[in-house]
């Protein structure tokens, strides 16, 4: 069975990749929110924010990647619930291909929608003055984290779309991780927040990946924050994905009638 | 009402039989959802290359006794076993013997036709997936349509690329979940064509159905189900034979509301197209 699985993954892959470039909209309103966050923090309340010398939005922009993906992981769950329900999830399961293939292709495709909304979000933000000196070295580690972020947040949308029950509450679960950026340095430096909530912005996930991508983009030494910000992926990753495979086999065993 | 097997397999070209015996049997089958006990027993056999029907209403388990013989359900209790292979212990055997056709078309929407099938044939590691879709797209009328997005298929239509999605790669085995639920009287003609052709070509069918008439037109055999228990199980003769005989009481037959709107709209299945009318004579009664 597991001679198969690059193969299906790829037959499958083929599959929901069609699925996202059959409705680019997808990508659009995955977009849509970070953009104008981005528009309303740069012109509106971006004079009021103090970030040193660098324009805000090149301050801003790493800030605002995060929440493309947690926007688009929701499309993940979404496509992965409707599977379910309408039953082709079933007729892949009881198919003789590599089960886990099924999932794999999912988690693949959200990869790759993801990065398509991440390149347009940062196209529109060089549109706004969005200027960085980094090296390819550079870029290439901010790609990997936001690979390791978008695969960690993916697991977590598989078990949404993997135990939702309505289409709603397939893409309910991503509004708090929109959100949490907000509470982190992503708009704004922590040091200007008050004690407990400084303490939470400071130590959760998002400020040290945000951190990290920042440092690279100004070409500043990372510091600790970069093993910081990877050991928050793996460690979501592992947890998101057991808590998939648990999710997964409890759906297999009780079939989805 | 026990099943024999005394029937030889009807084996067509390119059906692989591992033993000589049932295509499916079922013994002792039981299943419980949390405090539910849906099937509490259940045992039948159904020979190779014969249609059986499941008959029972809804929530009789129907679906749930598919479901494990389909390896998407392990059973709690009792055994199962597909062309020889149990369901447990040697699923990915099954899984390789079988094909479902689950209760809702399960086709995808944003793929064209001839994409559903061009994947499935995929995933089935076949040469040619292409042509295999064609020869399909043929034979269940849906050339016309086959670039379009299945998003825009009639009800009928659907169900038609659903059931020839199931017999790429000629599984000897073909499970249909409630195939007609769901469909105008002309689809519904058209998918029993379909499911008489397979056993025709040697493919054994298992079947759920709520519609008695369905069962009567289709079935080898009909079991009911009822409580989680098969409560008969044998051919439409066997039970009729149940019932007292029959007597014999002249009455006018008047057309059914059925016939009269299958004569009116014509019933060979051509989407759209008015067809020729065949008057009357529907599939009633010729099996």
């Amino acid at each position: 069975m597991t001679t198969h699985f690059i193969g299906d993954t790829g037959v499958l892959l083929g599959r929901s990749l069609r699925h996202v470039t059959r409705s680019l909209d997808t990508i659009i309103t995955t977009t849509i929110m970070p953009i104008a966050f981005m528009l309303l923090f740069v012109y509106v309340f971006g004079g009021a924010i103090d970030t040193g010398s660098e324009p805000y939005v090149d301050y801003l922009l790493p800030g605002i990647l995060p929440i493309t993906i947690a926007t688009g992981i929701s499309y993940t769950a979404f496509r992965l619930f409707l599977d379910m329900k309408s039953g082709i999830f079933a007729r892949f399961q009881s198919m003789p291909i590599a089960r886990s293939s099924v999932l794999w292709a999912h988690v693949l495709t959200s990869l790759v929608a993801n990065l398509l909304s991440v390149v347009v979000v940062v196209g529109v933000a060089l549109l706004m003055g969005f200027r960085s000196g980094a090296g390819v070295l550079a870029w290439l580690a901010v790609t990997g984290i936001l690979i390791l972020f978008t695969l960690a947040l993916t697991w977590i949308a598989v078990i949404a779309g993997l135990s939702a029950t309505t289409v709603d509450g397939a893409s309910a679960f991503s509004y708090p991780l929109v959100f949490l950026p907000f509470i982190s340095s992503a708009f704004v430096p922590t040091d200007t927040m008050p004690g407990p909530v400084r303490a939470f912005a400071e130590h959760q996930p998002v400020t040290s990946i945000v951190d990290t991508i920042r440092d690279l983009l100004t070409q500043q030494p990372v510091g600790t924050d970069i093993w910081i910000a990877l050991a928050w992926c793996v460690a979501i990753l592992v947890v998101a994905y057991t808590f998939a495979m648990v999710t997964y086999r409890r759906r297999i065993s009780r079939g989805s009638a | 009402m026990t099943t024999g097997r005394t029937q030889m397999p009807m084996t067509a070209t390119g059906v692989t039989t591992h033993v000589w015996g049932p295509a499916i049997h079922v013994q002792a089958l039981e299943k419980s959802y949390e405090d539910v006990e849906v099937l509490r027993g259940v045992d039948f056999d159904v020979a190779r290359g014969s249609i059986f029907a499941l008959l029972g209403s809804n929530g009789a388990g129907k679906t749930t006794v598919v479901n494990i013989l389909a390896t998407l359900l392990t059973a709690d209790a009792g055994t199962a076993s597909v062309s020889g292979f149990d369901v447990a212990t040697q699923a990915g055997d099954v899984r390789e013997s079988i094909s479902l056709t689950g209760q809702f078309a399960a086709v995808d929407d944003i793929l064209t036709g001839r994409e559903n099938l061009v994947l499935i044939a995929r995933l089935r590691h076949l040469r040619d997936p292409g042509g295999i879709a064609d020869d399909l797209l043929d034979r269940f009328a849906l050339a016309d349509a086959a670039t379009r997005r299945v998003s825009t298929y009639s009800g009928g239509m659907r169900r038609r690329l659903d059931i020839a999605m199931s017999l790429i790669g000629t599984p000897p085995v073909i499970f249909l979940d409630e195939p007609t639920t769901g469909l105008d009287p002309q689809a519904r003609i058209e998918v029993w064509r379909a499911v008489r052709e397979l056993a025709e070509h040697g493919t054994t069918v298992l079947l759920t159905t709520q519609h008695l008439d369905e069962a009567e037109h289709l079935a080898d055999r009909i079991a009911i189900l009822h409580r989680g228990r098969i409560i008969v199980d044998g051919t439409l003769a066997e039970l009729k034979g149940l019932l007292p005989a029959a007597t014999v009481e002249y009455v006018e037959r008047q057309p059914s509301l059925e016939d009269v709107f299958l004569a009116l709209v014509g019933d060979d299945g051509t989407d759209g197209d008015a067809g020729t009318d065949r008057g009357v004579d529907t599939d009633r009664g010729r099996r």
